[in-house]
């Protein structure tokens, strides 16, 4: 890897016919794996590990003694507890799937007609993009808290009493849940836009990346505003609209305002001898917390790249068919040559 | 002079007998193929300025409440504008909070993990956008998942793990996992970073090497320079991160079950904790006048906590906004 080009030279000018193709290849790769592995370290001992141990941790009951941490398996009872005997958990995880599957898309629908807004022929537009984009920086968890129990983000004119009461009316019965998560995005609108500050800003750069030429020859061709949407805005900015929504998620169920994670913080901090507490409990909350996570965050995934491009089929199914062309071509012009040897020979 | 008195008369003319176009009217309001039209334009404003206003609000509420004395708290007819300008609010909170000091472990600990962050991600970043290894789309899988994973599952192993080499309660708890590249979203960091490496051409640093620059300082030479705008972004984007996260800083460099013996905590942390630090300062202090914990109080250290990062944002905002343009968080 240190080798200088000069030495580099002077071999292959005394010895060129020993150096393999694949050299300066591999020396790339020795560089490239020098350049990744501290990260690759850090993988290894600050995450894969710490993986493998929490799940050991989720099946056991941990206690502290003077001489250091003592592990005591007992399978999946900490699993099972959690769901026949604590009070809150189900209870918290329940409300924090059904705040994520509602919360999320509305962020999303909502950072995208703010980022349509703003693409349009808007004076001040840096103002307008500066204020949304303030919440991304002062928005923690903390504040949050602050800020919600002084009821300050909450406006006063929005009454959701008499939305989730004309809700509660509409609904067949079983469906409370879903009243009550509207009912939570009624009251806490403010939280919810706040949280949309850096999406709408990736849909707005995506936006402006269109070619405009290709809203003009749809026009000349007569499509509509409502067309262009759905048939050049939507299908362009695809790839931005997975992306928002995984980091929707991702955001969301890391701020402090999920009351999941605070509770696995309070099981870590109480005592070890209780049976919904202590090191091995919290880790077992972490696991099915995580669980839940990655597979909301892939079923959302899933769900929105299924769909493939419809020019990109095309472009594949017409280079298949150029192939095949190409090929046929060639077979005749070596039939050609073949015939025209025979002739001469003849 | 005589301009203008001709307008004048031309405009009275006109309020006295309107001619108006029709035409024209309606061009106005709906606008024509080449410009909106004024209902749209209004339209559009009046929505964006409302959603601007309600983002604003949380703010200026935080921010005219802060100042309210206790009379005014209570008083039903104010409820904007304090009556007087009180600074009180501001003084007790800060003393709470330990202000300055605080603010200076706020600081370093946001600061150092944050320098080593946009280090140590550019160079990892490199690394994943210039070569190509074996197990490369393993390891970028990888990065994804570990993004995608919740830092809770990891938690408590990490926890124990500190606590056996006593890092619990120091700052070290954060830098260590940031010289390995797994700072507080340091994933975001690596792919903007990788993103940026791309896009510089490759033939210039094919041209530095046939000149006889090695790997490292071709990198040095030619692509971290080139770098600098997604530099800044990373550092801004790493050190409000860091401001802002209470949760593991409270595990683990304040340290969650000795807190007392640690010399580190944070604005943020200090925050969460501040209704029950401000009741303590109280007990302790048992002189003069005593003020109790009130709404106005609990939103100037709200304020307090923030307020360095407003100022940095209303001077830097430029920076912050454009750099999700330009560094291609969104080129994927």
């Amino acid at each position: 890897m240190a080798m200088s080009n000069e030495e580099k030279k002077v071999k292959k000018a005394a010895k060129p016919k020993k150096i393999k193709p694949g050299k300066i290849a591999r020396r790339d790769a020795i560089a490239g794996v020098c350049f990744v592995l501290p990260w690759v370290i850090g993988l290894i001992v600050f995450k894969l590990v710490p993986l493998i141990n929490s799940f050991q941790y989720s099946l056991a009951r941990i206690k502290f003694t003077a001489r250091g941490m003592k592990i005591e398996f007992k399978q999946f009872e900490n699993y099972i507890t959690m769901f026949t005997e604590d009070a809150e958990f189900p209870v918290q995880i329940v409300s924090y799937i059904t705040q994520t599957l509602i919360t999320a898309p509305i962020i999303v629908v909502f950072a995208l007609i703010i980022a349509m807004f703003l693409n349009g022929k808007i004076r001040c537009r840096g103002l307008f993009r500066s204020i949304y984009f303030l919440p991304v920086i002062i928005a923690s968890g903390p504040v949050m808290n602050m800020l919600v129990g002084q009821g300050a983000t909450t406006i006063a004119t929005i009454d959701s009493e008499t939305i989730t009461n004309a809700l509660a009316a509409i609904m067949p019965e079983g469906f409370e849940g879903v009243t009550d998560a509207v009912a939570d995005v009624f009251g806490n609108i403010i939280t919810i836009l706040w949280y949309s500050g850096v999406q709408i800003l990736i849909f707005l750069s995506a936006l402006q990346k269109i070619d405009s030429s290709l809203y003009e020859a749809a026009g000349i061709d007569g499509g509509s505003g409502w067309e262009c949407f759905w048939k050049i805005t939507l299908p362009t900015i695809k790839p931005m609209i997975v992306l928002n929504v995984v980091y929707t998620i991702i955001f969301r169920s890391n701020n402090e305002q999920n009351q999941v994670i605070v509770m696995i913080k309070d099981a870590m901090k109480g005592s070890a001898t209780a049976k919904t507490s202590g090191y091995g409990y919290a880790s077992a909350m972490a696991w099915v917390f995580s669980v839940v996570e990655v597979l909301i965050i892939g079923i959302m995934a899933l769900l929105l790249m299924t769909r493939k491009d419809v020019y990109e089929k095309q472009i594949k199914r017409q280079k298949k068919l150029d192939k095949k062309e190409a090929r046929a071509i060639r077979r005749v012009r070596r039939r050609d040559a073949r015939n025209a040897k025979r002739k001469k020979a003849a | 002079m005589r301009n203008v008195k001709k307008q004048l008369s031309r405009f009275i003319n006109y309020i006295k007998h309107p001619t108006y176009n029709k035409e024209k009217v309606h061009k106005f309001l709906y606008g024509s193929k080449e410009k909106e039209g004024f209902l749209k334009q209004f339209a559009v404003y009046a929505l964006l300025i409302c959603i601007g206003f309600v983002y604003l609000y949380p703010l200026l509420y935080m921010l005219s409440n802060s100042f309210m004395t206790l009379d005014d708290l209570l008083d039903s007819s104010i409820n904007w504008i304090p009556s007087t300008f009180n600074l009180d609010n501001y003084v007790q909170a800060g003393n709470s909070m330990e202000f300055w000091s605080t603010l200076g472990d706020t600081v370093l600990v946001c600061g150092i993990p944050t320098i080593i962050n946009v280090i140590i991600c550019s160079i990892v970043g490199y690394g994943f956008a210039r070569f190509d290894f074996p197990l490369k789309k393993v390891l970028m899988g990888l990065l994804i998942f570990t993004f995608v994973l919740p830092s809770q599952i990891t938690m408590m192993p990490l926890y124990v793990m500190y606590n056996d080499y006593g890092l619990i309660g120091d700052i070290w708890s954060f830098i260590l996992p940031a010289i390995f590249g797994q700072g507080l979203n340091a994933q975001i960091f690596i792919l903007i970073f990788y993103q940026f490496y791309k896009m510089v051409p490759k033939v210039l640093i094919e041209a530095a090497q046939i000149d006889g620059a090695g790997y490292i300082k071709s990198y040095f030479r030619i692509a971290l320079p080139s770098a600098k705008p997604a530099m800044l972004t990373v550092f801004l984007f790493s050190m409000v991160w860091y401001w802002n996260e209470s949760y593991l800083t409270e595990m683990f460099v304040t340290g969650l079950t000795k807190a007392e013996e640690s010399g580190w905590t944070t604005l943020m942390v200090k925050l969460q904790q501040f209704n029950a630090n401000y009741s303590s300062m109280q007990a302790q202090q048992n002189t003069g006048v005593q003020i109790n914990n009130n709404e106005s109080i609990q939103m100037a250290g709200t304020m307090l906590s923030i307020l360095p990062l407003l100022i940095a944002y209303f001077l830097l905002q430029r920076q912050f906004v454009e750099s999700i343009d330009r560094t291609g968080i969104t080129g994927e």
